[in-house]
């Protein structure tokens, strides 16, 4: 059963400016249209679940949201600001804004965890004490282990991340994640490469950051029963249009299964 | 029924065999133009090892003279270090700017490239007399020549390295709006590190191998005295600092591979 939604969320959705809002928005690859047209808006304090089968475009949508990869064309209106328009920065400093989980949690492998927590201040400061933690300020030193406790691996903040478990590493990336002070959280299938247990705890990890600190998700799921239990709202993509877009409470698992289906993708 | 056995070797075309007939036909010729003749070659060993010959009076070597050599060899091995660190110093922005994911701009990656082959391509000897006429004789020229031998060399492999490493850690950075110079401290040299620190220590052995050769062309170190040795047919004394220069390069790559050991 879903968390009840943090009063910001629930009295301010209606009226609150939307933390992202697309219009129009296309990305075709040379001989291939990914996206056809896309229209949302997500309201601030919300966890929304983005879904679709593989190859729908869930990624390159996501990609293209901070231009990581360029949009062919469109609107995107994130925390108040034109992203396409953004000269690169202010593209950086918007970036710096939101956080994201990938799918591979892409950290340093050589680097402890507290170093790699600490790479996350980059969004804020720049320059060598934003490298390692032995080159860091004390407040610096003192906010990622906060990160880390957070994400209850404190104890664990000297080893190097490759001698964690897939988990504990997913773990450190959203630490990293939470010492940008993001506004808005992406997430790109935060749960795909960890077990069932430990996908569990990492989406409730970023439901908690959504109901605690009021920070607004959209997170790609590729597990059905993942979408139901840790979203409030649910988009799904099929054909690079949105096809589904309701609130998680009203969603049937029967009608969900075909945004999760391959075959059909295909 | 028994299966028939495949062919033993694979159908090829004409062109194939042209092109294998190109490559032999080149490695004939260039055998015939300039390999030694085997009676030229039997000759002279055998004058090598005559009573008078150079091998002959090279044993026993003479030693006598083992402090100075001592201090030139030491000199060597202070041209080397000096050199290769300096080299290795400037090595990697070179590498960072010839790096694809790295390079502010496409002619940045390519001027740096170019450079980095020009310093790989002239040989160390050409760049010492080169810096004889700029800094004149002695061991700052062959410095000089070492350091910028040692930034083709390890420009390379350090832009290689940064090429190699995964891009994913860069593009997580990048994500968050981190600088250039910050994805580089933070991702790609720790990611580096080991390759890095092969490729050093590599260049640290060419190094004390390559600095005693600049002595031949007035560029300092032990090469000078060698040079002498040879030039006043003081064979014995020649052989002995051959004997320390084999000594010293021994020295320098066991203790460089036990530096691999440990770090990498």
């Amino acid at each position: 059963m879903n968390a009840p939604l943090p009063p910001q969320a629930l009295a301010g959705s209606a009226r609150a400016e939307p933390v992202l809002a697309v219009a129009g928005l296309t990305k075709a690859f040379p001989g291939r249209q990914v996206l056809r047209g896309l229209d949302f808006t997500l309201s601030p304090g919300q966890a929304t679940a983005l879904i679709g089968a593989n190859g729908s475009g869930k990624s390159t949508l996501l990609r293209c949201l901070v231009r990581l990869v360029e949009p062919t064309s469109g609107e995107i209106r994130m925390l108040g600001r034109d992203v396409p328009m953004l000269a690169p920065r202010a593209l950086r400093r918007l970036r710096a804004e939101v956080g994201i989980v990938w799918q591979r949690h892409n950290l340093v492998p050589r680097l402890s965890a507290l170093s790699n927590v600490i790479h996350g201040v980059q969004a804020r400061m720049s320059g060598p004490h934003a490298w390692a933690q032995s080159l860091a300020p004390a407040p610096v030193r003192g906010e990622a282990m906060e990160c880390l406790a957070r994400v209850g691996l404190a104890d664990r903040a000297l080893l190097r991340v490759d001698s964690l478990s897939g988990g504990q590493q997913q773990r450190v990336a959203i630490a990293r994640m939470l010492m940008q002070r993001p506004a808005f959280i992406l997430a790109d299938e935060p749960d795909a490469s960890l077990d069932p247990q430990t996908g569990e705890e990492v989406m409730s990890l970023l439901l908690d950051l959504v109901r605690e600190e009021g920070l607004s998700l959209l997170v790609i799921s590729h597990r059905l029963e993942h979408t139901l239990r840790f979203s409030d709202r649910i988009l799904g993509l099929a054909n690079g249009r949105i096809a589904l877009d309701l609130p998680t409470s009203r969603a049937n698992p029967t009608s969900l299964r075909r945004f999760f289906d391959h075959a059909e993708a295909a | 029924m028994t299966a028939l056995a495949p062919a033993r070797f694979r159908h090829r075309s004409l062109v194939e065999y042209a092109a294998l007939l190109s490559v032999l036909a080149l490695v004939v010729t260039s055998l015939a133009a300039t390999a030694p003749a085997p009676e030229k070659l039997g000759s002279g060993f055998a004058r090598l090892f005559a009573p008078s010959g150079m091998l002959t009076q090279m044993v026993p070597p003479d030693f006598t003279r083992i402090a100075p050599i001592a201090w030139k060899l030491l000199e060597t091995l202070q041209m080397a270090v000096a050199g290769c660190f300096l080299g290795l110093l400037l090595a990697l922005p070179f590498a960072i700017l010839a790096t694809d994911r790295l390079s502010p701009h496409p002619l940045v990656r390519h001027a740096a490239r170019a450079l980095i082959a020009l310093f790989r391509t002239v040989p160390d000897l050409v760049w010492a007399i080169i810096f004889i006429i700029i800094v004149g004789l002695g061991p700052a020229a062959g410095v000089m020549a070492i350091m910028v031998d040692k930034i083709g060399f390890a420009g390379r492999f350090f832009a290689e390295a940064m090429e190699e490493t995964d891009p994913g850690p860069q593009d997580a950075l990048r994500a968050i709006g981190a600088s250039r110079l910050g994805i580089i401290g933070s991702a790609v040299l720790p990611a580096c590190l080991p390759s890095f620190t092969a490729t050093s220590l590599f260049a640290l052995e060419k190094s004390v191998r390559g600095s005693a050769a600049l002595g031949l062309v007035g560029a300092g170190g032990i090469g000078v005295d060698l040079k002498v040795a040879f030039d006043l047919f003081n064979y014995d004394e020649a052989l002995a600092i051959i004997l320390l220069m084999l000594l010293l390069v021994v020295a320098v790559e066991q203790g460089s591979g036990w530096i691999r050991r440990k770090l990498i």
